[in-house]
């Protein structure tokens, strides 16, 4: 599914990406874990295709082949979904709209029929009784005025309604109440499937008690640095990171 | 960073030679000589056949126009305007006054299809039916006369009078008489005195008391003749308890040099009656190089003389390459109220001066000010309004609420608010924000299978929500639909 090879990726000149080399196989989850400022959101932006970063070095294969430089619009449609650690806010437009706009878009990009409105609202019906979404906030206009743990929500009822085939949810567990937390974790174990891979970013095992992952990496200044099972999260909660400290980005 | 110069890059190549009105009508014209002269005056009072005291009117406003000077005061920059060099009447030749549809050109009707506005009647009926009991009447204008006014007869039964203004002074002179100027006085300003000696064509409409009227109303102004300046006058006037809708529609042919249109439109609303007034001005903004395009000066002023009355202006304004406009209303009226919904849109090298007047002059009245400027390109988009209680206007409230939207790093937007308040117990309200559609905001979407083009669409429709829902709802969807088009290219 995904392959990362030898990635080095800048920003305004600063290297930020030193050389990451990182391969999902099709339906495992894998989680990445790393001290604050390592690069796991610039990588999470760079998989996804945002504007402003020079990927300087290497490959990112996804189903085999190079999306490097594959616009980030034909990356969503072809399966590349983000959770964001910080969801943006549109004024104005309900979230209901949105889904509907976005959903229409990836299915016209893959020459599928769009969707009627009843089947839609079937859909966001569904995902988002499993999520506890109320229809109230469906209706508000997206991720303004939403609490933390609401709007992180709202990303995974995206994901849920997008069936990305590579999902890489960006901590989505940070601001999440207890309940919350089950609750999301819940729906994106639900999600898992054989044709579905996971890359999940997280700086606390609690949330790998709930969604256990297939592999967990360590990412440091730029780099993954270390790879094992879902055991290598519980030694890194005991230990912390002070065995990795690499040279300084 | 690579999405600022993107933008930027984008930004560079905006492609205004888009517009989609932008054809020009093969149609024989009668023109009056070019320049202005007490004869061009007495040449257009005569070719609309109108009595002597509204010849005199005219001349009067000519010889006091030649008195005053143009003004300075608005950000908007452009070459100075020769007035000789305009012809100042045109009509298309087949029409000294239509008595039917069949009787007018049919290049104008084919004209009026290709822009989507419906004249005749029989088809609009059969078009409606089932799926709307609403109709709208059309009074169509082409360059300095109206062409076809539609639904006048059931309009009639209603007692509801909609017409050409010209015609208005022919058959309902004593109406005329009494409110022609009343708003807008005949010295009011520079353009607004020209307008009163040479203004062409209009609308009429007079809503009778207690009527309210069966149909929204619709005039739809087109210029097409090269050099032609635009003076339309539109006097409306709703009696005690009237109630009436009203749209207008502009758009113009792409011509590589300047046009100009400078219209009147006044409205009178008397005891309970209130007025809606809808703008869709949709002028030749110029080409990418800001080359030609429409020079609007407008001035559309509401008077709400009796109690409890209510004037609204709801504008949305894609067009011209200035404009230049401050729909008012005067609270005269004890527990009146105003308001103002606007959306302006500039790209490409447009520039936009717009805002409202809000004159609280009775006791307990009322005004709301919802404005949404959106510049993208190099253009330039200011709002500039006024709220000011007077003595007398005990608890006189407004609020007032101007949003701008910046599209790339080459264009301004401006707010100018001003209030004076005269009365300690009036309560003015105001808020004002300034966003840019932001990168990350932009790459949000994509990453949700947005199109750059459907991400720009789908945040500016957000932020100018309030105010398309202000539109009649025929006209929110082509309102809608115009934004994107003038937007069309603003970002990467
Ligand atoms: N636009 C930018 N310009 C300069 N430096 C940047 C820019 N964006 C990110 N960085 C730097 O890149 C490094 C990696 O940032 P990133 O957000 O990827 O870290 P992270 O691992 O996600 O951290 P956290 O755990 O705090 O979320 C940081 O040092 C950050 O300051
Ligand atoms: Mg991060």
């Amino acid at each position: 599914m995904l392959e990362i090879k030898n990635l080095h990726a800048s920003i305004d000149g600063k290297e930020i990406l030193r050389g990451v080399d990182l391969v999902v196989p099709t339906g495992e989850v894998h989680a990445i874990m790393g001290p604050n400022g390592s690069g796991k959101s610039t990588l999470s932006y760079v998989l996804s295709g945002r504007d402003g970063y020079d990927v300087t070095e290497g490959e990112i294969l996804f189903d085999g082949n190079d999306i490097v430089e594959m616009p980030a619009e034909e990356r969503a449609s072809a399966g590349v979904f983000l959770a964001f650690q910080y969801p943006l806010e549109i004024p104005g437009v309900a979230t209901m709209t949105f889904l509907k706009a976005a959903l229409n878009a990836q299915r016209k990009a893959r020459g599928e029929a769009e969707l009627t409105t009843p089947d839609f609202m079937r859909r966001v019906k569904v995902a988002s009784e499993k999520l506890n979404v109320s229809q109230e906030m469906l209706r508000r206009p997206l991720n303004v005025g939403f609490s933390g743990g609401e709007k992180k929500r709202n990303e995974i009822l995206q994901m849920a309604l997008l069936e990305p085939k590579l999902a890489i949810l960006d901590e989505t567990d940070s601001g999440l109440d207890i309940d919350a937390l089950r609750v999301v974790s819940e729906g994106v174990n639900a999600l898992r499937s054989p044709g579905r891979s996971m890359l999940v970013i997280t700086h606390y095992q609690r949330l790998l008690d709930h969604i256990v992952p297939d592999k967990v990496h360590v990412m440091s200044a730029g780099r993954i640095v270390r790879t094992g099972g879902p055991e290598l999260a519980l030694e890194l909660e005991a230990k912390g990171y002070a065995d990795y400290a690499d040279e300084p980005v | 960073m690579v999405a600022v110069q993107e933008t930027v890059d984008q930004v560079r190549q905006i492609d205004v030679d888009q517009y989609k009105y932008g054809f020009v009508t093969d149609i024989e014209s009668d023109r009056a000589p070019k320049g202005l002269s007490e004869d061009i005056v007495r040449f257009i009072s005569a070719k609309k056949n109108e009595p002597e005291w509204m010849l005199e009117w005219r001349l009067d406003a000519y010889r006091r126009w030649l008195t005053m000077t143009e003004p300075t005061w608005s950000r908007v920059q452009y070459p100075k305007i020769d007035f000789d060099e305009l012809y100042y009447y045109s009509a298309p030749k087949s029409t000294p006054g239509p008595k039917s549809l069949d009787e007018v050109d049919p290049e104008l009707l084919a004209m009026y299809e290709k822009l989507g506005i419906p004249l005749r009647e029989r088809e609009i009926l059969a078009g409606v039916e089932g799926a709307s009991d609403r109709r709208v009447a059309v009074d169509a204008v082409f360059d300095s006369v109206s062409v076809v006014t539609t639904f006048k007869e059931e309009l009639k039964k209603a007692g509801v009078i909609f017409c050409a203004i010209s015609e208005a002074i022919r058959e309902h002179p004593e109406i005329v008489k009494k409110y022609l100027g009343s708003v807008v006085p005949v010295t009011d300003n520079y353009y607004a005195t020209l307008n009163s000696a040479v203004f062409s064509d209009g609308s009429f409409v007079y809503i009778p008391e207690g009527v309210r009227c069966p149909m929204e109303l619709s005039t739809y102004f087109r210029i097409n003749e090269r050099n032609t300046g635009q003076f339309e006058r539109t006097l409306i006037i709703a009696e005690k308890g009237a109630h009436v809708s009203y749209l207008e529609g502009c758009t113009a042919p792409m011509r590589d040099e300047n046009q100009l249109h400078a219209a009147v439109v006044e409205l009178v609303a008397l005891e309970d009656a209130e007025i809606k007034y809808s703008t869709v001005q949709n002028w030749y903004p110029g080409d990418k190089d800001g080359k030609g395009g429409i020079y609007n000066f407008v001035t559309k002023r509401g008077d709400c003389r009796g109690d409890r009355s209510k004037i609204s202006w709801t504008q949305v304004e894609t067009g011209s390459a200035i404009t230049w406009k401050y729909p008012s209303c005067i609270l005269r009226g004890d527990d009146s109220q105003g308001e103002f919904y606007s959306i302006a849109v500039s790209n490409g090298y447009q520039q936009v001066d717009s805002g409202t007047k809000m004159i609280h002059l009775g006791k307990n009245t009322k005004s709301r000010i919802i404005s949404k400027g959106i510049a993208a390109g190099r253009s330039d988009n200011t709002y500039r309004g006024l709220v000011s209680a007077h003595r007398k206007a005990s608890g006189a409230r407004n609020f007032t609420n101007c949003d701008s939207l910046l599209i790339g790093d080459k264009c301004g937007a401006h707010t100018v608010p001003y209030i004076e308040s005269k009365n300690a117990s009036a309560v003015f309200e105001h808020e004002a924000t300034t966003s840019k559609i932001a990168d990350d905001q932009l790459f949000y979407c994509l990453q949700r299978g947005l199109s750059s083009e459907e991400a720009v669409a789908l945040i500016v429709n957000g932020f100018v929500k309030d105010v398309i829902q202000q539109l009649p709802m025929e006209f929110a969807v082509e309102a809608q639909k115009l934004i994107s088009i003038s937007l069309e290219g603003s970002v990467g």
